[in-house]
């Protein structure tokens, strides 16, 4: 695969060169935070970010979004037919997405995207993307990729890893799709230190985030007997169920589906949900399978946890972006549950 | 790519209420378009997702067999906002539907079986599919013996009453129905409930299954009787419900450990069952 050295003052060239061909999406300073973005000015996109506070996860499942439309008009006789929408599934480039986000669509995948059933949206969404990464030089404190499979600098699920090496980018191919996409650029000469730079970068970075649990040590125990731990008791006694940490985390993909009317014109609309909510499992009838918070909080943690490995033997879907661990109002954090859920209270190196 | 979101629209062809209390109703809906009923096609046990255009949808399960052409067929209970409003809809209004949906009970395994339904209330649906199915010419010396316990709290609350009644004169098929009390002199059947009348009519458990639908409390009951009579839990067959949306084992709303009931299920055996959080 090819490798090209972006200078960093050629990289806003590259982006509205980019932003003539593709469609550019890419991390936006919004005030306070960085967030995806569908980009219009080639200076908007900053590379120089920790990570967005949202997951780039509405790229290919936002958070509302029309499924079909309907009149219900009487005298049209087309009245109560769900329609189709017209989408733009041009092709689009997504910029400077981190190696966790980009895992997790690897991971959300086999959700969305079976033999046998696929969510047309996600799956043509998908296919029209490349995604050009970012790797990590400086994770953060809630940060642990590296626990759960991942890493700084992995390449899983990119199509073309940037490595800052300081004065410039090293952008990596991954796919033939990222080296059709490098074959357009012209590149600057390669820096003879770059090879190393990049060696030390990643050592560092991994070195930085250790071990938080070990995954084989929960995954591979009996589902029901985790199920019955009393572990669960300490974990939601301080949990409100507020979602915050699924609508931030780019492997919950639970959504809703209702219908929206005005006058003689509706929609049937898509919508982001949480097992956090009681209403998530409330049936008709008045019961609830999952009325206690306890059975929600639960199931947050053993779905990523147990259930999903369980069901697709591809690893636990947590990315170990940490975006939970930063917003939960309660301190509930995932690397403690987890250690938990291994057998007590097992502390990180 | 075709899109399993998009309903396929049907009309209402008629309405049926079924029981005296006016909750149930059965809907026998006609495709506007035959490559839309070419496609559909089901085994009884599977449900589908009827939609209403601006109501928003519901897993109902199909109460048509599919040896009955030309129709699908669906009985509803009236409880929340889309089944309310379908309650209210008229013959010739149009409608959709989504499907067929997860898995059905399993018809190859039975072959060469015994089979003994067992059912309550509203929840006879698609053990009435299930029936017409095996009743059927073409399918009926593929099983052994037929027997079928339904009950109901009392006898206006039976669903299909003059089909129970043909099926009760026919000898293919041995039917034990029953009502929880009744103070019609004139009702010819059993008096008791679900599980005490199976204890009394014993089905055999040799060579056979057992299907069971119904209210939770019903079910509770009647498995230790199924138990005592020698069915072993990987020959009792049961349906799950939960709140759904996608129905396609996407949406994760029916989640309950490995499985989404609305992909993986809704037919579980008591024995994968165990081995499930009791979260349903």
């Amino acid at each position: 695969m090819s490798e090209i050295y972006i200078a960093r003052e050629k990289l806003p060239g590259i982006v509205e060169q980019w932003m003539g061909r593709y469609r550019l999406f890419g991390p936006v300073f919004q005030g306070q935070y960085h967030e995806f973005e569908q980009v219009k000015q080639p200076g908007a996109v900053d590379l120089d970010f920790v990570n967005t506070k949202l997951s780039p996860k509405g790229l290919f499942h936002p958070q509302a979004e029309k499924m079909f439309e309907f009149t219900l008009d009487k005298q049209n006789p087309e009245a109560g037919i769900l329609k189709e929408i017209p989408r733009d599934y041009s092709e689009r480039v997504i910029l400077g997405i981190r190696p966790c986000d980009a895992r997790a669509f690897v991971l959300d995948d086999v959700n969305f995207n079976t033999n046998d059933i696929k969510d047309p949206w996600w799956v043509r969404r998908r296919e029209c993307s490349t995604l050009v990464g970012l790797a990590c030089n400086d994770p953060c404190s809630t940060c642990f990729c590296t626990s759960v499979g991942g890493g700084p600098f992995d390449t899983a699920g990119l199509d073309v890893l940037l490595v800052d090496v300081g004065d410039g980018f090293v952008a990596q191919a991954v796919t033939p799709k990222g080296e059709d996409l490098l074959a357009g650029i012209q590149g600057d000469p390669m820096p003879g230190e770059a090879p190393q730079k990049i060696e030390d970068l990643k050592k560092a970075a991994e070195a930085s985030l250790g071990k938080a649990f070990q995954v084989e040590s929960f995954t591979q125990k009996n589902m029901l007997d985790l199920f019955s731990d009393p572990l669960w008791e300490e974990v939601q006694f301080s949990c409100i169920n507020c979602g915050t940490c699924t609508f931030v985390c780019p492997t919950c993909w639970c959504f809703d589906i209702q219908d929206e009317v005005s006058e003689d014109k509706g929609a049937r609309m898509r919508l982001w949900d949480a097992c956090m909510f009681p209403l998530f499992t409330y049936h008709g009838s008045g019961h609830n399978p999952r009325g206690q918070k306890l059975q929600r909080v639960r199931q947050r943690f053993m779905h990523k946890l147990k259930y999903y490995p369980d069901k697709y033997g591809n690893g636990v879907a947590c990315v170990g972006c940490g975006r939970c661990v930063k917003a939960c109002p309660v301190n509930i954090d995932i690397r403690q549950v987890a250690r938990l859920m291994s057998d007590g209270c097992v502390c990180p190196a | 790519m075709h899109n399993p979101y998009l309903p396929y629209p049907v009309r209402i062809e008629s309405v049926v209420t079924e029981s005296e209390d006016r909750n149930q109703k059965t809907f026998k809906l006609v495709f506007l378009n035959p490559e839309d009923e070419a496609r559909f096609r089901y085994m009884p046990g599977q449900f589908a997702e009827l939609s209403v255009a601006g109501q928003g949808e519901i897993p109902i399960g199909i109460a048509s067999s599919p040896t009955e052409k030309g129709f699908i067929m669906f009985t509803v209970n009236k409880v929340g906002k889309v089944s309310s409003h379908l309650h209210n809809m008229q013959e010739g209004d149009i409608m959709g539907v989504r499907g067929p949906l997860g898995n059905w009970y399993p018809w190859d395994t039975l072959e060469g079986k015994n089979v003994v339904i067992i059912g309550g209330g509203f929840a006879f649906t698609t053990l009435r599919s299930s029936i017409v199915y095996m009743l059927d010419p073409e399918n009926r010396s593929k099983y052994g013996n037929i027997d079928v316990v339904y009950g109901a709290r009392m006898p206006g609350l039976l669903l299909y009453k003059e089909e129970l009644a043909a099926w009760e004169q026919r000898d293919d098929i041995n039917m034990h129905i029953t009502v929880d009390g009744t103070t019609d002199p004139n009702w010819k059947y059993n008096v008791g409930f679900v599980p005490t009348v199976t204890k009394e009519k014993a089905p055999s458990a040799d060579n056979a299954y057992a299907i069971i639908c119904g209210p939770p409390i019903m079910i509770k009951f009647t498995l230790p009787v199924l138990t005592e009579l020698g069915f072993p839990p990987d020959r009792i067959i049961s349906s799950l419900e939960m709140r759904m949306k996608c129905g396609i084992g996407i949406c994760g709303r029916c989640n309950i450990g490995t499985e989404y009931v609305c992909k993986d299920g809704p037919v579980f055996t008591l024995e994968k069952l165990a081995t499930l959080p009791n979260e349903y």
